[in-house]
């Protein structure tokens, strides 16, 4: 049921190595540059952001563990150039053409870049699902954890809060269903929550007694207590 | 069904990274749907313009101003968007304040999410396996690596931002700043102390 970018909880990572603040935004050009490329293919409109995360954690799960990060991005999206249509085959082992792209009227010009990254992309929408859960109410997560849509598909709720008791902390509105949004479904929006974790529900040798978790769930990913 | 293709389309580029990066960016600019102009200005704008500074002006903000405080953690969003902050990964923003009773921490499990108008772009121990996998269970081994002791009276609520929104945290003011001026109040918040991983600069 899992993919290989579901990690939280695993063992075997060994220590956190933190940089120094000071050290540069990109460890190297290459860094900065593929993330400007993958920002800038975004603009042309061909899919969105729960499509994109998708092709990453599609990465075959060798691929997903040797890359670096950069690497899963410009991997991710040289995979899903193709599978949109934008480019062939061809075009990636350099056999292409340099003939005008039909979408080039869409390319992210230099002088709007600062607009348009400042635009954002909100994901809260109106939504006719009603509001099932109030806040402090106890509720558990699905189990096991899958897009419930398509199978193997794109979800947020983590294999390790599966099947765990919760309960809501806040309503932060209705927002757009990944699961959905991330394979042509439609936005299918609904109430998005925060919901809170006892460490105790979700570890089986917790640090603390007093220590949360806390994830953004949406509604059909809960079922009442 | 996904598409699990076994062939994935990227073993067709170069192997090393910074050619992979190179050679599709040939490929989009000889097509003309990217701009390499623009490409320049994105990395401008992530590496000189939008960093943890604009966040520990919200935090220094807070910090001499109780009723901003207040707006702050009732509504982010709009509370930050009214200083300049707002864009591409900020569109939903929440703000948890640490207590001597809680300490709140945050994480992205499944990929990197980060609050960008408020902090820029992640650093790279954020986005790393060690830090994604064991911040959610054992996040007081975690702090300790960035030299973090937390008193036992202190609970640890860590978030782990599975959807949309983005959380900054709101360290506690550092004892010795009382009568400091916004401006160096700011220069007391590190960019870890606003994720969770460390704390305020002490006034020396």
């Amino acid at each position: 049921m899992t993919r290989v970018h579901d990690m939280g909880g695993r063992f075997g990572d060994g220590p956190v190595t933190p940089e120094a603040e000071s050290a540069p935004v990109f460890a190297e050009d290459w860094h900065g540059r593929a993330l400007a490329v993958t920002l800038a293919a975004g603009f042309l409109g061909q899919w969105n952001i729960d499509v994109s995360r998708h092709a990453r954690e599609r990465l075959s799960p060798k691929d997903y563990a040797r890359f670096s990060y950069y690497e899963k991005w410009i991997s991710g999206l040289a995979d899903l150039l193709v599978e949109k249509g934008v480019l062939t085959l061809d075009d990636l082992s350099g056999a292409g053409t340099d003939d005008p792209h039909p979408l080039a009227a869409r390319v992210l010009k230099a002088g709007t870049v600062s607009g348009a990254l400042a635009k954002g992309g909100p994901a809260d929408r109106a939504s006719d699902v009603p509001i099932q859960f109030e806040v402090g109410q106890n509720v558990r997560t699905v189990d096991p954890a899958a897009n419930r849509l398509v199978s193997g598909g794109h979800t947020r709720l983590p294999i390790y809060a599966s099947g765990a008791n919760g309960r809501i902390l806040r309503l932060h509105g209705t927002h757009v269903l990944p699961d959905s949004n991330a394979h042509g479904l439609g936005e299918a929006p609904e109430p998005l929550y925060a919901v809170a974790f006892a460490a105790s529900e979700l570890w089986a040798d917790p640090e603390h007694p007093k220590d949360e978790v806390v994830l953004d769930l949406w509604q059909s990913y809960l079922e009442p207590v | 069904m996904p598409h699990d293709d076994h062939d994935h389309p990227h073993a067709l580029l170069p192997p090393d990274p910074a050619l992979r990066v190179k050679a599709l960016e040939t490929i989009l600019t000889r097509k003309g749907l990217i701009d390499p102009v623009a490409l320049d200005e994105i990395i401008d704008t992530y590496q000189n313009k939008i960093g943890p500074q604009n966040g520990a002006r919200v935090v220094a903000k807070a910090w001499g101003d109780s009723a901003f405080k207040q707006a702050l953690l009732a509504d982010a969003t709009s509370v930050v968007a009214d200083l300049g902050f707002y864009g591409r990964q900020g569109e939903h923003i929440v703000v948890v304040e640490n207590t001597p009773e809680q300490h709140n921490m945050v994480v992205c499990t499944l990929c990197s999410c980060y609050p960008w108008p408020l902090l820029g772009i992640p650093p790279g121990w954020y986005k790393s396996d060690a830090y994604r996998a064991r911040a959610v269970r054992e996040p007081r081994k975690v702090l300790a690596e960035f030299g973090v002791e937390l008193t036992p009276e202190s609970s640890v609520r860590v978030w782990d931002s599975t959807a949309e929104i983005r959380y900054l945290v709101l360290p506690m003011r550092p004892e010795g700043s009382e009568g400091l001026g916004e401006e160096d109040l700011a220069a007391l918040v590190t960019r870890d102390s606003m994720i969770g991983t460390g704390l305020p600069k002490v006034p020396s």
